[in-house]
């Protein structure tokens, strides 16, 4: 593999990279909603968003973004495959993370909720000034972990038609006949990305957990 | 908006994505076991004494955690032949996903084995026991308690990894569905119900997990 097929690689990188920061950023504005929405004590939000949940938990990645790649489509939303996938990476994660957030915002002591409501804090100041900072906190590792498994999904981008470092592999292993050595270094790039997260995450998990004893 | 919703093709393949349903069962059954089985060797092999071992089987959970499956099968897919080795699309597949199932087993198998307390072995045995029925009841039992819904939740996450199968062309239900969305174009209909199928395997799986768990793991701890 030369210098040439490298660089292509790495153009390859530069979108998978791009992929995975705007749905995680998208996801987590909407999986806070997912969350609040499914902590909100009204029992139909609460029920609907363990639907949401439990479809995007019960299916796999590759559907889903078949799903809403022909499903924007058909609503009449030409989109090209690079902003469609990201609609699908978004919503998947909007149901991962609000599953997880809603666990740490459970998992924050009632008694914070009640000494916010003892001293009259509306639900908008209750919920960001002093439940969600602690459940941010709490969710630190498992929403580091979702990040992980949020890079390996937009390979999944590849079988729809998005020119990721998966498909990238693809071509170039095409072009070359040296599948071992492209899709080898094409691992090494999603280890590079994902190793670090993994460590600090585990990091993450055993501090809290030295903390909480 | 001036497109209609047509079932049909979905209608006509029905038997076909029946079976292919079965093929995503046999896919995931046989990834499962081959996971557990790669997952005991490799707790067994972390635990030895020799220290190349033990980071050998880090490295590996390490390097199969941290990337996506779908490399790890065209890995595998292309490496098999170079070694020797030919096998159908379909056996390869339940090779990747015995692997990638195998690293997370080792993780949470480990985390069972170390789950148990020594004390409790010794009372047994001071109880009066068999050995073997120290190991049974009193190491085997809790430990799979203990790993059970970690381990279940993980071969439901198989089992929808098996839809990236696909990608090898593997018998099984995404590549049965994108054989008739490319026969007949009408995509959405088409993948709108195969994941609907999907919940519906996920949802059947999770039930009879939770049948087995209540009617094995329900005892009292205390």
């Amino acid at each position: 593999m030369g210098r040439e097929e490298f660089l292509f690689l790495l153009a390859g990188l530069k979108w998978t990279v791009a992929l995975s920061v705007v749905a995680f950023i998208c996801g987590s504005i909407a999986g806070l909603m997912v969350a609040l929405a499914r902590t909100s004590g009204i029992f139909i939000v609460e029920r609907l968003t363990a639907g949401y949940i439990a479809v995007f938990q019960g299916t796999p990645l590759l559907m889903q973004l078949f799903v809403v790649y022909y499903g924007l489509a058909l609503i009449g939303i030409q989109m090209d495959a690079w902003a469609a996938v990201s609609v699908g990476l978004t919503l998947h994660a909007s149901a991962f993370l609000g599953e997880i957030w809603r666990g740490s915002i459970e998992a924050v002591p009632r008694g914070q909720t009640e000494a916010a409501k003892a001293l009259s804090l509306g639900y908008v100041s209750r919920m960001k000034d002093v439940v969600l900072p602690q459940a941010i906190r709490i969710s630190l590792p498992a929403t580091i972990g979702f990040l992980v498994q949020l890079i390996k999904g937009t390979s999944l981008a590849s079988i729809v038609g998005f020119t990721e470092l998966t498909r990238a592999g693809n071509i170039i292993s095409n072009q070359i006949f040296q599948p071992l050595t492209v899709f080898g270094v094409v691992g090494a790039l999603y280890f590079l990305m994902c190793c670090p997260l993994t460590i600090y995450g585990a990091h993450l998990e055993r501090k809290f957990l030295t903390a909480s004893r | 908006m001036n497109y209609t919703l047509d079932f049909t093709p979905v209608i006509d393949g029905l038997p076909n994505l029946l079976w292919a349903c079965l093929g995503t069962f046999t896919l995931a059954i046989c990834g499962m076991l081959l996971a557990i089985v790669i997952g005991i060797g490799g707790v067994i092999l972390r635990q030895s004494p020799f220290k190349p071992l033990r980071w050998l089987v880090i490295g590996f959970v390490e390097l199969i955690r941290n990337t996506p499956f779908l490399v790890q099968i065209f890995f595998i897919y292309f490496a098999l032949p170079l070694a020797g080795i030919r096998l159908d699309p379909t056996p390869t597949a339940i090779i990747a996903l015995g692997i990638n199932g195998g690293a997370y087993a080792i993780e949470i198998i480990r985390g069972g084995v170390q789950s148990i307390s020594k004390g409790q072995m010794e009372a047994g045995l001071a109880l009066g026991l068999h050995k073997a029925q120290v190991f049974r009841l009193i190491i085997l039992k809790p430990a799979l308690r203990a790993i059970y819904p970690s381990l279940t939740s993980q071969f439901i996450l198989l089992t929808l990894t098996t839809s990236i199968a696909s990608a090898i062309s593997a018998y099984e239900l995404t590549s049965v569905s994108q054989r008739i969305e490319s026969d007949s174009f009408r995509s959405f209909e088409v993948y709108f119900t195969v994941t609907a199928f999907y919940l519906v395997i996920s949802w059947v799986m999770m039930r009879i997990f939770a049948l087995f768990s209540s009617r094995y793991f329900s005892y009292p701890i205390r």
